[in-house]
């Protein structure tokens, strides 16, 4: 209960602990920092262009660059075959057989898939030929659905491996059998978790050259690390790592995780810049980052809980799938086993068995995403006990407090193997409760539903991991394999500290920091130690591979920079004071132990009235006069420290793995009102209450828990990377893939504890990514309890919400039923319609079969030429409004029936995406003489129209396809009112004012 | 997302536009506040040779009440409309209606015209046109202006009745009527969305004008009764809509939006 009764105004002695303002901030607010894309680039540097797939999986039978070659400006384009002769696959986290290039080299196995690049003078020229880059695909059935793409019949990927199933592992830990078969009751709920991002503003930038004479690679990218991938690319273009030199820049617009995945361009700018003889530059846009960055991992979780009638769980069981898109791309499967000690969360069950499928899809490959894991596996278990308490009648709140981990356990060794370091969950449930107004929001619920409102509270309690075990990853292996690969643990961190010759400080962290703050926590630190000003520690946070001291941990991700980089910081600082105190405590005649500093001096001892000399001064001495210094100090003052846990050991032979070194404590709970008519989620009151050990910088925990709470409210309300049923890609712009803006964002009720971790140097933990894991499970629980339904699905569109209220829809008026549901996206555009013809079936029938008439009602069609009986390529550009596509198109008529009916079909490609269709055409004559022309069609498109135009297609179709039956008609008779005309004529007897259809 | 090459021109008088216009065979587009083209030519949906910039033609940059409408020109921004003196008497619906018209930001770019000529099924400037019986004016090189109503002039998604010559001089919105009331709402994912259901009505007495958005692939404009027979109406409406199932929302959901929200939007607008 001690920080219950801490004093809330404590105000720290020194600068740790302080709300202090970013320094970042100030050249970020004025438009001056420094991002990838203002990097000075050297002279003759070309702009790179990527081509992209728009098939979902389809084999690449031929890449023709001639006519690209022959554009203005464009220098060269690298291929598949150029990555073949330079480079090698990535090397992959299992061992089966499959390749991953950074450039598809035989087979494209999502959208966006890169397939060439174009290197140009600039990025206008590039982007002109992409689409004279003429590649010729063989399309093969795709695998979107995560459970389907995991059964025996579907589409395989990666044919080496046989089975779209790439790892599959089992865990067993306790006696869970005995548990259940003990159990008063079993409570199971089967989720899933869709694919989203923690999309930054700031897409990937590359800037790649390379060395002729020394064979070397020189890249700036907006890589955040874990530097391990600098292996891993190093690896791929096939050289010694000293041979890939990478740095990044010191501002960052974002990254979430996602900079993560930047590497594989590292890779595939170098062999550009290499193919060009030049260096090159590409800066990712919007519709490559959203289609083909890299995202979370959609997971499918089956959870079932053995409980007591008192609701106490006694053991869990997990079947997990997790959908990692079309490539094992490093560090996947991360995303299981980043939270693989850690699937008890914050509760005291003993006994776990887990069963854990990677399946691989037609998808984008996914990554690093902030909350890495923790939302997967929270929505998963904080719903089971939601839905726990809602099957036993029992408080959701009452069935967290009966699991929580007593107090008196810590530091406590869950199951699975994670050594949850320090914490007191109890105490923070019921701060929380105080001074979140629970009570309040009970009422307000109470009230509501007395109404009859849909008021629903939610709650979650979870454990934020941070500091990843680098060794985790290797718990996909069996004890086995991984025996013989060796073990891999530990989390080195990296700090250097310097003094220069006029007792300036200069700080570097190997930490690539994304926006969070770093600067500002290391300075704080540093003055600290040394007792400098604040404002005289200055903080580099660039990082070179060739220059700056780093290790496989570097980089910025598992919230590790409070717990472990500040720590090496607050070592490589004390190592720089001891060495300071050595040097004035000769002069000062004291005993190095006894010297203090403080305010910019160098004490004698603790009294400040004590003999001191200026810390510049002494300083100074190790620059200036070296040959004063004490005997055994070497003069310069430059000090590097590497940190690295002894807690995070490799898995053992049981699988006990301890994930990650902390373990802060996250409970929120919400109030949610839910519109009975639009099913529209408003959130009352959110309250988040954060426990990450010592806390180094109040305003800065209070910024990660806003922008993480925002994302969590996306991922629960929002938003989804959507995909057709055949692979395409519909959400490629800001208006498809929805995120909160300010406006849908409240203000949470932020609450602080502190429980410091015994593990780190100072006692902090991470506290980056808590909300991500615990507000998507938290709103959906205030639904289900809204609701008082466990079939809720993320993202809790109104649409859906609405769903699950209920829609008891009146009958359609006859007349007016709907055709089949199509199947929605880019694939499954269908309708039928009809046009009436003044000309008799006979002639109707013969005129489409002529080339001519074809050329005339096709729109935009251009150089209709015969390749086989009733077979034509033409060129076509089609379009509505002002969007225009043109396609190089094959159509064909078949299942002839003179003069009955007849099937015509077009299939196309363009720089702007594929495109099929196929009308099946009757023809009926008429009293009059003329024919009625009826036809159902039924078409798909792919590609970027898909990904940016989704909310359109249906109706972009419809006027499409009619224009080729207006214009046969018109072509038939001449004259005759337009079919809109017509339409419009006949609908406004019908519906009034308007237009309409029937 | 660099736009293809095109020739760019500034005409300063309409006259100038339209032969630019019609000069160019199909294969030029207007800029006025680029919200929707800008976007469209960055990411290469349209290579146009010749892209049109018509902010500049101070004839078309006017507001004025003309024959009992409110005429805009075609080079009058959306924000400048929505701090029209005395919109909100004159022409309330569409007072109503702008507010949910992206976001301020856009609205000081985006014309009202433009918003008419792209026809998004979704957009709220269309769907008020449609739902209050407005008039668009279209001038080509040759003959009278044509003054088409709404109600023909849109025609399906993206597309109206426009020729490829003819430049979009003006919207004619018109001026409210007496004992009518008018009511607009909108059901979006986030506010300035495009709208998943966006209804728009004009109430007098018994009987009302219902606009919906966001539907079909046009706005469709319906009369029915206010009070009996309301229910069944806005059902059989609903149905003949041919709503869609798309990535935010289900065919079912839009038209249980068009009878729910429809009924509260004009049973709360009558007295009771």
């Amino acid at each position: 209960m001690e920080a219950l009764e801490q004093p809330a105004a404590a105000a720290p002695q020194g600068e740790v602990g302080r709300s202090r303002e970013r320094v970042e901030d100030d050249a970020l607010l004025r438009g001056a920092g420094r991002y990838g894309d203002d990097l000075a680039v050297p002279p003759g540097t070309l702009h790179a262009a990527v081509l992209r797939s728009p098939h979902a999986h389809a084999d690449i039978r031929s890449v023709d660059v001639t006519r690209a070659l022959a554009v203005s400006g464009v220098h060269t384009v690298l291929t598949g075959e150029d990555v073949r002769n330079w480079a090698a696959p990535f090397p992959v986290g299992v061992r089966e057989p499959m390749e991953h290039w950074c450039l598809a080299v035989d087979r494209v196995r999502y959208v966006g898939e890169p397939v060439a690049v174009v290197v140009a003078e600039d990025r206008y020229a590039a982007e002109d030929a992409l689409g004279l880059v003429d590649v010729d695909y063989g399309l093969l059935s795709p695998a979107v659905d995560a459970e389907a793409a995991a059964a025996p019949e579907a589409a395989v990927l990666h044919e080496g491996v046989g089975s779209n199933v790439v790892s599959e592992r089992h865990f067993h830990y306790g006696e869970p059998e005995d548990a259940f078969a003990a159990a008063d009751h079993h409570v199971s709920l089967k989720v899933r978790y869709p694919r989203n991002s923690c999309t930054p503003i700031e897409c990937y930038v590359v800037l790649a050259s390379y060395d002729v004479a020394a064979g070397a690679y020189d890249v700036s990218a907006n890589f955040q690390g874990p530097f391990a991938l600098h292996s891993v690319m190093a690896r791929a273009l096939q050289v010694p790592a000293p041979r890939l030199r990478l740095r990044t820049p010191a501002d960052s617009g974002g990254s979430f995780g996602i900079k993560q995945g930047v590497f594989p361009y590292v890779v595939l700018m170098a062999l550009a810049a290499r193919k060009a003889g030049a260096p090159v530059k590409w800066v990712e846009d919007r519709l490559e980052h959203l289609q083909a960055a890299s995202s979370a991992t959609n997971r499918v979780s089956t959870i079932e809980a053995a409980v007591t009638a008192e609701g106490r769980v006694t053991a869990l069981r997990y079947d997990q799938l997790d959908d990692c898109g079309a490539y094992l791309r490093a560090p996947e499967p991360a995303t299981f086993y980043r939270m693989h000690g850690t699937l008890t969360g914050a509760y005291d069950i003993r006994h776990l068995a887990v069963r854990n499928r990677v399946v691989l899809t037609n998808k984008t490959p996914t990554g690093l995403n902030r909350g890495f894991g923790g939302p997967q596996v929270y929505y998963a278990l904080e719903r089971l006990m939601q839905h726990i308490a809602a099957t036993l009648g029992l408080d959701p709140l009452t069935v967290i407090r009966r699991n929580l981990v007593p107090p008196e356990a810590f530091p406590y060794r869950a199951p699975a193997g994670s050594l949850l370091d320090s914490g007191d969950y109890p105490a923070a449930v019921e701060l929380a409760e105080r001074d979140g107004g629970l009570a309040e929001l009970r009422e307000r619920r109470d009230a509501a539903r007395r109404e009859g409102r849909y008021y629903g509270i939610g709650f979650c309690a979870a454990v934020e991991p941070s500091i990843s075990n680098m060794g985790y990853i290797t718990t996909v292996m069996t004890p086995e394999e991984r025996r013989k690969a060796g073990p891999k643990n530990g989390a080195v961190s990296t700090a250097t500290v310097s003094v220069d010759p006029l007792g300036a400080v200069s700080v570097h962290v190997s930490s690539t920091p994304q926006g969070q703050g770093h600067r500002t926590v290391a300075a704080q630190v540093v003055a600290d130690v040394l007792g400098v000003p604040f404002e005289s520690v200055t903080v580099n946070v660039e990082l070179d591979t060739q220059k700056d001291a780093w290790s496989i941990a570097s980089g910025n991700y598992s919230s590790r920079f409070s717990g472990a980089v500040a720590g090496a910081v607050h070592k490589a600082a004390t190592r720089v004071r001891d060495r300071l105190a050595g040097i004035a405590a000769g002069p000062l005649g004291v005993a190095p132990e006894t010297v203090r500093f403080a305010g910019g001096r160098v004490h004698a001892g603790a009294d400040d009235g004590s003999a001191s000399m200026s810390f510049h001064r002494v300083a100074g001495a190790v620059h200036w006069a070296p040959g004063t210094l004490p005997e055994g100090e070497p003069g310069g003052l430059r000090e590097t420290a590497f940190w690295t846990p002894p807690e995070l050991a490799a898995p053992d032979e049981g699988d006990h793995i301890n994930s990650s070194l902390c373990y802060g404590f996250v409970f929120d709970y919400c109030g949610v009102e839910i519109d009975p008519v639009t099913g529209a989620v408003r959130i009352d009151r959110y309250v988040t209450l954060h426990d990450p050990g010592r806390i180094l910088n109040p305003q800065l925990v209070d910024g990660q828990v806003r922008g993480g709470f925002a994302q969590g409210l996306g991922a629960a309300l929002m938003e989804e990377f959507a995909y057709g049923d055949d692979g395409s890609f519909l959400a490629g712009t800001l208006a498809d893939y929805l995120i909160p803006t300010s406006m849908e964002v409240p203000e949470p009720v932020i609450l602080h504890m502190e429980t410091p971790s015994p593990f780190t140097p100072l006692g902090a933990k991470g506290v980056g990514e808590g909300n991500n894991m615990s507000t998507p499970v938290c709103i959906a629980n205030a639904v289900a309890d809204a609701l008082g339904r466990a079939d809720i699905e993320l993202p809790l569109t109104p649409a859906r919400v609405r769903g699950v209220i209920g829609i008891d829809e009146p009958e359609p008026p006859a007349g007016l039923e709907p055709a089949a549901a199509p199947r929605g996206g880019g694939s499954g555009l269908r309708a039928s319609d009809s046009v009436t013809m003044p000309a008799p079936p006979e002639t109707v029938f013969h005129r489409m079969l002529e080339p001519a008439t074809l050329a005339a009602i096709i729109p935009g069609c251009h150089e209709l030429e015969a390749t086989g009986e009733n077979a034509y390529r033409a060129d076509v550009t089609v379009g509505v409004g002002m969007i225009r596509a043109r396609y190089e198109a094959r159509i064909t008529l078949s299942e002839l029936d003179p003069p009955h009916s007849l099937r015509l079909s077009g299939v196309g490609e363009s720089a702007m995406g594929s495109a099929e269709g196929s009308a099946r055409v009757r023809l009926t004559a008429l009293d009059d003489g003329g024919t009625r022309l009826d036809y159902d069609y039924e078409a798909a498109v792919g590609g970027k129209v898909a990904a940016v135009g989704a909310r359109m297609l249906q109706g972009a179709a419809r006027v499409i396809i009619g224009q080729i039956f207006t214009r046969l008609a018109a072509e038939l008779g001449g004259g005759q009112p337009s079919w809109w005309r017509r339409l419009a004529d006949r609908l406004r007897g019908l519906v009034g004012r308007g237009g309409g259809r029937s | 997302m660099k736009p293809a090459a095109f020739d760019y021109a500034r005409p300063a008088t309409r006259r100038e536009a339209i032969e630019l216009l019609a000069g160019a065979q199909g294969e030029a587009r207007v800029l006025a506040g680029g919200q929707s083209l800008m976007a469209v030519l960055n990411m290469r949906l349209a290579e146009p040779a010749l892209v049109i910039d018509i902010t500049g033609i101070d004839e078309l940059h006017y507001i004025e009440e003309r024959d009992g409408a409110l005429c805009v020109g075609a080079a009058t921004r959306q924000a400048e409309l929505a701090a029209h003196p005395g919109l909100a008497e004159r022409v309330p619906l569409v007072a109503q209606a702008l507010p949910w018209v992206g976001h301020f930001q856009t609205r000081n770019r985006g014309t009202v015209c433009g918003s008419v000529a792209h026809a998004d099924p979704s957009a709220e400037l269309p769907l008020c046109l449609a739902t209050l019986g407005g008039e668009v004016v279209l001038e080509g090189r040759r003959g009278r202006p044509r003054v088409v109503p709404a109600a023909s002039f849109f025609q399906g998604v993206l597309t109206t009745d426009r020729a490829p010559g003819e430049l979009i001089t003006e919207v004619r919105f018109p001026l409210a009527q007496a004992q009518t009331q008018y009511r607009f709402t909108e059901v979006a994912m986030r506010h300035g969305d495009f709208a998943i259901v966006a209804l728009a009505a004009a109430i007098r007495g018994e009987q009302v004008d219902l606009g919906v958005g966001g539907v079909a692939d046009r706005p469709v404009v319906r009369t029915l009764p206010a009070g009996d027979g309301l229910d069944e109406a806005l059902n059989e409406f609903a149905w003949a809509l041919g709503a869609e199932d798309d990535a935010h929302a289900t065919a079912a959901y839009r038209r249980t939006l068009v009878r729910e929200l429809g009924r509260q939007l004009i049973t709360e607008a009558r007295p009771c």
